[in-house]
């Protein structure tokens, strides 16, 4: 059965391996499991990002002859997005969305990919004009991607320029998981977070050649910081988590006080009613993955629904993100195919290593008001050893929070880190 | 309906195990038509709806009861064609067998057998050689089949089927069930079937409302073999089948006699001893295999049945896995549908036509795994070798006063048992009821 749509929607820059003006781009073939012909070990390949016409194409044939399902019988979004929404957001993809705007934005940043442990991994790698700028590497989650930095690269790099102080610039380095974005797919299990830190730690220590850097995440990007705190490299300063102790156990210590009473509340509620979605990811990744590599509108219900249930927006996510960044999360998944390989990540590592973890690495927290679950100080301090950044008076935000809020997401992060310089 | 959670403090370790209390019996109310002279209504083509694929639209419900013949529209398949022939693939993934779903090579085969060889209209030929009929009740157009047989003193018994099933676990246990003389009986074993569609599935109307509960199921069930004109009756379902009929049972409405089931309600939250028997502990290890491994699909329809299901409405392949996962995983069989493809896609092919797939996960959200009462009707029990628990004989003491069968030493047979094994379910079915008639 001929599918239209292969690896080969994904342009690869070829030659240049050093860190030089990005090589023009041309067209490849990147049909090799587990690695790019344009990305031998240890090197480090300039990459464009170019989705051929026909993919584009094939998309909207797709969306033009979406069968939507019959409205759910109770309102608003209790049986998940609701019907209307998704029908909107299916209707704007078709008509008014441009994937090339965003293809454009990309291709603006120095964007590579690089073979580590076997596998080739997209990242975005942006240098500061400042002299001593902190070395930060940013680790996005599901259902959210790289995309989900882009505001920040601005303000964290060129704080001058973006109302800041020299003296709080950052490089940049924004990966994309294993089986994420322009990523490769593993094709063999393994990928577990333990491995994915490890992983980090060679980019920033060897491959990129920083002796002393810092981690950010959340969700699975706090999963994946959190490891690379408990990996403890030589050249990892502190870590900084916008989901702390993950999910759990929590660490708690007697009878529990008001706020892990409300904490754990929110666990509760997270396991009985809002974690389905990681369940039927770590089991059957592959099965649910099939409609979602088939049907945009599958795969956009999929994510759409985090986007709204998981942020600070009054479940209106197209007001607080707009439908185009919406899409162009989602648009991303799909052009790369990565709905079952992302939901692998679950399968591999969500029940064994997504956990509380005692960190020695010195901690720096900060806790959004519409996070999944608010953690209470004391566990983290239970948890970090040296926690020396806490903030949960944050006025907005929620589980996407450099996504939501960009602005105060790198206020943190400067807050943060400033005593590290 | 509210989604109701009832926290209890530290949160369990995953797996998430715990249960939620629910709604109990929502009164129905209908009153009992007499069945008018049945007329013949066939499907026809629903207008389109901006580009959205021609639907099998189903005549409205009256009360009264109106033959149905099946005929989906030729734009419907070639629709259905077309989607197939565009599949487009997720990755093979990183393991070779079936840990993570459907091995992309055995949905690839499936897809094209689909695409190239399987064919409806055979399916369409053998349901319309049949007595089936809508009619409406509660509000809601019902689909069933019905079959006299010709012994005058049958029993006359429903049969309630579940999820991924559909009315076609049953068409091969009509003959041996009506027809026993004929099928290695005796006349004194004789049934009438009544095989409804539950209310999402196949042919029977889509709530637009919730409140669809299996104790208002139930209500509805007795209504149609009221209506049907039958004042005694038994009861048979496992999957969601087994839900309604244990509601059934509880209802205990006039003529209800016994019911029958091959997975009892209990097996949500069992009744365990002290201390646990070997079949106890055998079960129970079952039940943390399945709400540690087996139960994702489950609880992602109990949560969420419309965002899981646009990818289901949208693609013919998403829809197949999703369905065919569990033929070949809860059947009697090794990793492939015991009752072979053709059948597979039949059911595959009623959820695809009639856009059900998020009406019918609409069940799970709107009965959320709970216990039930133990009942005082009499109960047989089935338990076959390949079902995804098996229970053990002391849960259906503790929990059926009057367990007039019990049978776990079956040879063949799994979750679709009569789908799988119709002989052995319908003789299950006549050792059952014969001390009843």
């Amino acid at each position: 059965m001929n599918a239209p749509v292969t690896r080969r929607g994904v342009l690869l820059a070829a030659g240049a391996a050093a860190l030089a003006a990005p090589a023009a781009a041309t067209r490849a073939d990147a049909t090799t499991p587990g690695g790019s012909p344009a990305a031998p070990p240890g090197e480090i390949v300039p990459f464009q990002v170019h989705v051929p016409r026909g993919d584009i194409d094939d998309l909207h044939t797709r969306l033009a002859s979406t069968r939507l399902p019959d409205q759910a019988t109770s309102a608003g979004w209790i049986q998940g997005a609701p019907l209307a929404r998704v029908r909107d957001l299916v209707d704007y993809w078709r008509r008014d969305y441009d994937w090339r705007r965003l293809e454009h934005r990309l291709n603006s940043l120095p964007q590579f990919r690089t073979t580590i442990d076997g596998l080739a991994f997209y990242f975005i790698h942006v240098r500061s004009p400042h002299p001593g700028a902190l070395p930060i590497i940013l680790t996005h989650g599901w259902p959210g991607s790289v995309l989900e930095f882009l505001d920040v690269i601005g303000p964290l790099t060129d704080p001058v320029a973006h109302g800041g102080n020299a003296a709080d610039a950052f490089d940049v380095v924004i990966p994309a998981l294993p089986g994420f974005g322009f990523s490769d797919k593993p094709t063999e299990p393994g990928w577990r977070l333990p491995r994915i830190a490890a992983a980090w730690n060679t980019l920033m220590g060897t491959r990129l050649g920083y002796s002393r850097y810092v981690a950010q995440g959340g969700d699975w990007g706090a999963g994946v910081t959190t490891w690379m705190g408990v990996q403890r490299p030589a050249g990892l300063a502190a870590i900084h988590l916008n989901l702390p102790v993950l999910f759990g156990p929590p660490p708690l210590d007697g009878p529990p006080t008001p706020a892990e009473q409300a904490a754990l509340a929110q666990l509760t509620t997270f396991n009985t009613d809002g974690s389905a979605y990681a369940l039927l990811q770590g089991t059957r990744p592959q099965t649910i993955g099939y409609g979602l590599a088939d049907s945009p509108a599958g795969q956009a219900a999929w994510i759409y629904e985090k986007l709204g249930e998981w942020s600070d927006s009054d479940l209106d996510p197209d007001q607080l993100f707009g439908r185009d960044r919406i899409l162009d999360n989602i648009s991303l998944y799909w052009f790369t195919d990565t709905a079952a390989s992302s939901a692998r990540l679950y399968a591999e590592s969500f029940t064994t290593d997504f956990r509380t973890l005692k960190v020695d690495v010195p901690v720096g927290v900060s806790v959004f008001p519409r996070e999944t679950y608010r953690a209470p100080k004391i566990w983290a301090e239970r948890t970090y050893s040296q926690l020396f950044y806490w903030n949960d008076q944050i006025p907005r935000g929620g589980h996407f929070a450099a996504f939501e809020q960009p602005s105060l997401f790198v206020t943190e992060l400067r807050n943060c880190f400033r005593p590290l310089r | 309906m509210a989604q109701i959670t009832e926290p209890e403090g530290v949160p369990a370790a995953w797996p998430e195990r715990r249960f939620s209390r629910r709604a109990m019996l929502r009164a129905g109310g209908a009153a009992t038509l007499a069945a008018a002279a049945p007329a013949a209504l066939t499907l026809g083509e629903l207008p389109a709806e901006a580009s959205a694929p021609p639907g099998l639209a189903l005549p409205p419900a009256t009360a009264a009861i109106e033959r149905l013949r099946v005929q989906a529209p030729e734009q419907a398949l070639r629709d259905l064609k077309a989607r197939l022939a565009r599949t487009r693939w997720p990755d093979a993934g990183t393991v070779g067998g079936w840990e993570q779903g459907v091995p992309l090579a055995r949905a690839k085969a499936v897809i094209d057998y689909w695409a190239k060889a399987y064919d409806w209209r055979r399916f369409e030929r053998r349901v319309n050689a049949l007595d089936q009929y809508r009619t409406l009740i509660d509000g809601l157009g019902i689909h069933f089949l019905h079959v006299r047989s010709p012994h005058p003193e049958a029993l006359p018994v429903i049969l309630t089927h579940g999820w991924p099933g559909s009315f076609i676990e049953f068409l091969d246990t009509i003959g041996p069930l009506t027809d026993p003389v004929r099928h290695g009986g005796s006349a004194a074993d004789a049934f009438d079937v009544v095989i409804p569609s539950l209310p999402g599935f196949g042919f029977s109307d889509r709530p637009t409302a919730a409140g669809w509960t299996v104790d208002r199921i139930a209500v509805a069930w007795h209504q149609l073999m009221t209506r049907l004109g039958y004042s005694r009756y038994v009861a048979q379902g496992g999957d969601w089948g087994s839900g309604v009929t244990h509601a059934l049972a509880e209802l205990a409405p006039p003529g209800l006699l016994g019911i029958h089931t091959n997975f009892p309600t209990f097996l949500f939250d069992p009744p365990v001893g002290a201390v646990p028997t070997p079949a106890e502990t055998a079960a129970l290890a079952q039940i943390t295999a399945f709400t540690t491994d087996g139960w994702g699909y489950l609880r992602e329809m109990t949560t969420r049945p419309q965002t899981v299901g646009y990818g289901l409405a949208d693609s013919p392949s998403g829809l197949a896995a999703w369905i065919y996962e569990k033929l070949a995983a809860w059947t009697d069989g090794d990793h492939a549908p015991a009752f072979g493809i053709d059948a597979a896609l039949d059911d595959i092919t009623l959820y695809w036509l009639t856009d059900t797939a998020a009406s019918s996960a609409r069940i799970y959200w709107q009965n959320p795994v709970t216990k039930r009462p133990s009942l005082n009707l009499p109960v047989g029990v089935s338990v076959f070798p390949r079902e995804i628990i098996r229970a053990p004989r002391v849960w259906a003491e503790r929990c059926y006063r009057n367990l007039i069968h019990f049978n776990d030493q079956i040879p063949h047979g799994g979750h679709f048992a009569a789908w799988e094994v119709p002989e052995i379910f319908v003789g299950e079915l006549r050792d059952t009821f014969r001390p009843l008639r």
